[in-house]
Formats: structure tokens, C-alpha cells, sequence
């Protein structure tokens, strides 16, 4: 499903609690890169920074992603490894998941396949959403994942949203409060295209962290293509050169 | 002749002597008259068995890291497309070859509508292939299983709860089928062994009774002219070619182009959009979160669509079931004297057509959420499906078919 249509979805669902999303404004639609090597390697320094104090990426191992991204061991061990010793390790978390469900009333899941289940774009959308919302235990919420149980946690570099809202009547003739758009309160550490450009990272590393083998499917798959059409000549050349004699 | 030729010919003929070597391959290969017409449509059978191949291959060797139980079945799935060599490749063949395997069958059936394929002397022919087809849609349905991600075990629940349906014994019938009150490990293990011992062998043994039955009655062709009424003096239909090396030159350029196209999804679209790799399968399976949306894979959704068409549970069980059986009466239903579609009437022509869009139009329903309005399209279309097959004595009988010609075109 597409983004438009999600909000679509949610915009039909939500006046009935009282709030509406606002539209195709807050949906964004974003373009990953699995060769930029270099926003791989900065989105990797985020997960590990920011994701992976509550969220595992168990089907992935540290040297699997250093060899991947042109990560060096050494390199590896000093910023991406934190109380792991083997690097062949995969990238388990300390916290329980039966804690984590205490600390959220959730366990954060596990993020190896994220980008495979919500899609570059919902990834991307929901690291832009988040506002504030007083009634929320972190005193945040999320446009694309309402009433998530996760904290703000890249708060500090984009700083915290407020929404913007607007009254909509509604064809019974009810008037409903809905989010127009979301507005910097508090700016970040970063300034917004910073922002924007961390979250492109992130993602763009999370659509890797999902298929580490997209790399050698798309250099491959081409030879494997071309190598069948010569054979597809050959192979033409052979069925005509029977064929003469069938009339 | 020189020595190794010679040496070779006399271990043929060692053999031939205790084995029918030579009698084997003549009768199915180099002395297989097949008509000389065949055209696009007569691709599909060969490439069908070169799926099946891939699917046993590719499927013996995701079973050396595949791990059949609740605990480990998902992370064993990600194992093989990250740590296993080449374990992104086999498992991508494998997914992508259950879908071709399904477009494959489909367009190989569609000949047969085309064709007359089906008509006397080959209703054996076509009944052992629809048995085929059976058996492929339960080797689907148990190895959809095996990734034990969220669709593979809700979709495996809703199916197999539908069997509840059935008056009576169906309570006893679907927990006979589970090993459980919900779709546990116990079955994940006994989907494993359907999928990859009890489910192959039946396929496999009845790709050989489909193929010993056409080589029994030889196969049709686009003319739909019986080849063996006109022979030379030797007994070779004049219309005839030997399969060998004719058809086998002939099938690698299919089975090439096949391969290009196969190629291309499995390096470039694996997922398919989600059609044939479905996003809610990668997250692991939860007997306690229900996703939104729960639709069985593209290959069954004209047949789920007709489930949801009916407003009574057991009677949208009974027809869909009716619905996948309605092709065994095919050869009895026909009435017309005329085989292919050339020579066939305005009826038939207009029958198939409608029954083709119907189908598509069932899968694609059948992919969506229900909403009233496409409720009421489904029973149009399922009812147009069924009229396809029940008013076919009908209206074949009464065509008016055109004068088939005596020899091949």
C-alpha cells in the first residue's frame, strides 16, 4: 500500500477518535541507495548509536556489515561494536525482551527485516512525524504509527514537532480537530535538511540491514542475463539450422 | 568408427540387452511424432518440467539450513539469505519458481481451453494433469508455511479453519489437519514432511502417468487434426516430426527465454512488489496479533474470491471446492465435434473469453480488501465462471464450427 493511501486509510479512521492526519502533506516518498557506501556507513553509525540500545538486528552479523560497507576491523571494534568482542557476532542487544516489554509495555522488536515489512517510505515517514503529545507516556506521538510505545529518540537532533491543527467539518456536520501539518517547537542539534539527510541515511541503511545479498544480486544478476542471450543465439541459431528441413 | 565410438556403442548395446535403453528413448524421444505445427502456446509443458526440476533442486538444498520448528524456522529462512553461500540465490529460485511454477500451469491449462486439448481420446491426459495441478496447489499450501512469518501462518490458519466449515466432522477434521488447537510447531513439522517428501512424490509420479498417457495418445496441435490419420508407408504420421531433435532444439529456446525472464525477477524482483514475496512475511509469525489484511498468495485468489463471493461460510467452501473440481468434467462437457478454437463457433469463443477475464478478474479480487461492491463483482464474475462450464453442453452443441481441415496448417 502506498503512503497516500495509508493516509488516506488513517484520515478515514481517525476523526472518530477526535484527531485526523492531514493528508498526503505528511507522506513522503523517498528513493534508498544501496550503492551511496558512504550514507550506508553513516547510517549504520546512527543505528548502532541511537537503535541498538533497545533494538536488536540478530540475523546480522558486525564483520558481515564491515566487509559490506567498507568498514575496516579496527574501525568496526572502536565505533560500531559496543561490549561485543567477536566481531562475527551478530547484533544482539544486552536488554531482555521480557525488560523492555516492562520499560514500553511493548518489546521493541527486532529491526533485521523492518525494511522489508514497512517499506523505505514508511520508514523514512514515521522518522519524520513524531510530535509532541502530552497524553503519550514520552510525551510524544507518531503521524505514520499512531500511539507508539517508542520515545523521540533522535529528539535531540531534530528537536521536537508541534501540530498544527484545523477544524474540518465532517459531513454529519460534526466538526473534528485535525493536523494540519507539523511545525518545529524546539530546533534540534541539527537543522532540518540535516535532519532530513540523517533520516535518509538511516533508512538507506536499514533497507541494506533488511537484504545484505541486494548488493551482489544486482551486480550479478546482469551477467546471468547476459550470458543467457548469448546462449539464446546459439540456441536459435541451432533450432533453425534443424528446422530447414521441416516444411 | 574409431575406438572410444565403438567402445561406447557396445556398452549401449550391453546395456540394451538388460535394460530397454534404446526402446525407451525411441518411443518418447526419437521416434515421438509430434505435430510440426506447434506453436507459441506448446512452450509450456516442457517449461514446466524445468520448474519442477528447479523446485526439486533448489528445494533439497534450502532443506540442508532450513530448520522445521516454531523456534527457529524464521531465523533459519534469514540464515540462509545471509550466511548460507549462495543461500539468497537458491531461496529466491525457490519462491520465484513456485510463482512461475503457477503462471506455467495456468498458460499450459489455457492451451488446452485454446485447443481442444482435453477432447477424446485424452481425457486421461487431462484428468492426470488436473491431478497435477491439485497436488501443486497443496505443495504450495504447505511450504507457504514453512517461513513462519505472519501471512504464512494466519493464511495456513484461515485455511485450514475452513475446513471447519464442513458440516459435522469439520471441527475434528481441522484439528486433524493442525496436530493442534491453532497452527503450532506440530504443524510447521508435518507441513515439512507433506512439502517435501509426501507432496513431491505424488507430483512426480503423476508427471510420469501425464506424460506416458500423451505419448499413448499422442499429442493435439493448434489445428486440432488427428496426425496419425494420415501416414506414409513406414507408418510415420506425414505431419509428424520426431520430437527428437526437433522439439528438443526447439524447447531449449523457450526454456532460454524462460530462463531470461525468470533471471530477471529473481535478481531484480524477488518480492515482486509483494505479489510473490508478501511484506508481512517478514515479520515472524504471532498466534496472538492477527494482521489487517490476510490474502492467500496471487496462484489461489480467483478461488479465494468465489469463497468470499458465497454469504454462507459452507457454501463458499463448497464452491470453491466446486470450483477447482469443474475442470475434471471438461471433456464430458464439450459437445462440439471440433477441437480447436480455429474451427470453433462464435459460442465457445465468446465463452472462453469471458471465462478468461472472469479469472483474472476473481484473482484480482481476490488480492483485495471486501467492500460491498467488490462482493457483488465477485458473484458476477464467479457466477460467469461457473455458467463457463455448466452451460458448455449448451452452447458446443449447437456452434456453429467451421469445416477442420484434413491435414495440418
Amino acid at each position: 500500500m502506498s503512503m497516500k493511501k495509508l493516509f488516506l486509510l488513517l484520515s478515514l479512521i481517525w476523526p472518530v477518535i477526535g484527531l485526523a492526519a492531514g493528508g498526503d502533506s505528511l507522506a513522503y516518498d523517498i528513493e534508498v541507495d544501496s550503492t551511496d557506501v558512504h550514507s550506508l556507513q553513516r547510517g549504520a553509525r546512527i543505528f548502532v548509536n541511537y537503535c541498538m540500545g533497545c533494538h536488536s538486528a540478530s540475523y546480522m552479523r558486525y564483520n558481515r556489515m564491515g566487509k559490506d560497507l567498507g568498514i575496516s576491523e579496527d574501525v568496526l571494534r572502536e565505533n560500531f561494536m559496543f561490549g561485543v568482542t567477536k566481531s562475527g557476532s551478530t547484533m544482539d542487544i544486552a536488554m531482555k525482551s521480557g525488560d523492555a516489554e516492562k520499560f514500553f509495555g511493548v518489546a521493541p522488536p527486532d529491526l533485521s527485516v523492518i525494511a522489508r515489512s514497512r517499506g523505505e517510505d514508511w520508514l523514512y515517514s514515521y522518522f519524520m512525524t513524531f510530535y509532541r503529545d502530552p497524553d503519550r507516556p514520552f510525551g510524544v506521538n507518531n503521524l505514520t504509527f499512531k500511539d507508539v510505545a517508542m520515545p523521540h529518540v533522535l529528539w535531540e537532533l531534530q528537536g521536537i514537532q508541534g501540530p498544527v491543527t484545523k477544524i474540518v467539518m465532517q459531513k454529519d456536520g460534526t466538526e473534528t480537530e485535525v493536523i494540519e501539518r507539523l511545525e518545529l517547537v524546539t530546533p534540534g542539534k541539527l537543522k532540518p535538511k540535516q535532519y532530513e539527510a540523517t533520516v535518509y541515511d538511516l533508512v538507506n541503511f536499514l533497507d541494506y540491514l533488511a537484504e545484505p545479498a541486494k548488493f551482489k544480486r544486482y551486480k550479478l544478476g546482469i551477467w546471468v542475463i547476459v550470458y543467457l542471450l548469448c546462449f539464446l543465439v546459439l540456441a536459435w541459431m541451432l533450432k533453425k539450422e534443424y528446422w530447414k528441413d521441416v516444411h | 568408427m574409431n575406438k572410444v565410438t565403438s567402445n561406447l556403442v557396445s556398452l549401449r548395446d550391453w546395456v540394451d540387452a538388460r535394460f530397454p535403453l534404446m526402446k525407451l528413448w525411441n518411443e518418447h524421444l526419437a521416434e515421438y511424432y509430434a505435430p510440426k505445427n506447434f506453436n507459441f502456446w506448446y512452450f509450456f509443458g516442457s517449461l514446466a518440467l524445468v520448474v519442477l526440476l528447479i523446485q526439486i533442486v533448489t528445494g533439497i538444498w534450502l532443506t540442508m539450513n532450513y530448520k522445521p520448528s516454531a523456534e527457529e524456522a524464521f531465523a533459519s529462512v534469514e540464515y540462509i539469505m545471509r550466511d548460507v553461500e549462495w543461500g539468497w540465490w537458491i531461496r529466491y529460485m525457490h519462491s520465484t519458481g513456485a510463482s512461475a511454477f503457477f503462471i506455467v500451469i495456468y498458460l499450459h491449462m489455457f492451451r488446452a481451453l485454446l485447443y481442444g486439448s482435453f477432447k477424446k481420446p485424452r481425457e486421461l491426459l487431462w484428468i492426470t494433469g488436473m491431478l497435477i495441478y491439485l497436488t501443486l496447489m497443496g505443495e504450495a499450501f504447505f511450504g507457504y508455511l514453512l517461513p513462519w512469518g505472519q501471512m504464512s501462518y494466519w493464511g495456513a490458519q484461515v485455511i485450514i479453519s475452513l475446513f471447519g466449515a464442513i458440516p459435522i466432522v469439520g471441527d475434528e477434521l481441522a484439528l486433524w489437519i493442525r496436530g493442534d488447537y491453532v497452527v503450532s510447531d506440530v504443524t510447521l513439522n508435518r507441513f515439512f514432511a507433506f512439502h517435501v517428501i509426501a507432496m513431491p512424490l505424488v507430483l512426480l509420479a503423476l508427471v510420469v502417468m501425464h506424460i506416458m498417457a500423451l505419448h499413448e495418445v499422442g499429442s493435439n496441435n493448434p489445428d486440432g487434426v488427428d496426425i496419425k490419420k494420415k501416414k506414409d508407408d513406414n507408418g510415420v504420421p506425414l505431419d509428424g516430426i520426431p520430437f527428437h531433435p526437433y522439439y528438443t532444439v526447439k524447447d531449449i529456446v523457450g526454456v532460454t527465454v524462460f530462463l531470461i525472464l525468470f533471471s530477471i525477477v529473481v535478481f531484480y524482483a524477488p518480492e515482486m512488489g509483494g505479489y510473490f514475496l508478501e511484506h508481512a512475511n517478514f515479520i515472524p509469525a504471532d498466534p496472538l496479533k492477527t494482521p489487517e489484511h490476510i490474502a492467500p498468495v496471487w496462484y489461489f485468489t480467483p478461488f479465494y474470491a468465489i469463497l468470499r463471493a458465497v454469504p454462507s461460510q459452507v457454501g463458499g467452501v463448497f464452491a470453491m471446492g466446486l470450483a477447482t473440481m469443474m475442470f475434471f468434467f471438461l471433456p464430458w462437457l464439450d459437445r462440439s465435434p471440433v477441437k480447436s478454437i480455429r474451427y470453433r463457433g462464435w459460442k465457445y469463443r465468446t465463452a472462453l473469453a469471458a471465462f478468461t477475464i472472469s479469472f483474472l478478474a476473481l484473482g484480482w479480487l481476490g488480492l483485495q480488501v471486501a467492500t460491498p461492491l467488490y462482493t457483488w463483482m465477485s458473484r458476477f464474475f464467479a457466477i460467469v465462471y461457473f455458467a463457463f462450464f455448466l452451460l458448455m453442453p449448451f452452447y458446443t452443441s449447437t456452434d456453429n464450427d467451421k469445416p477442420v481441415p484434413e491435414r495440418v496448417t
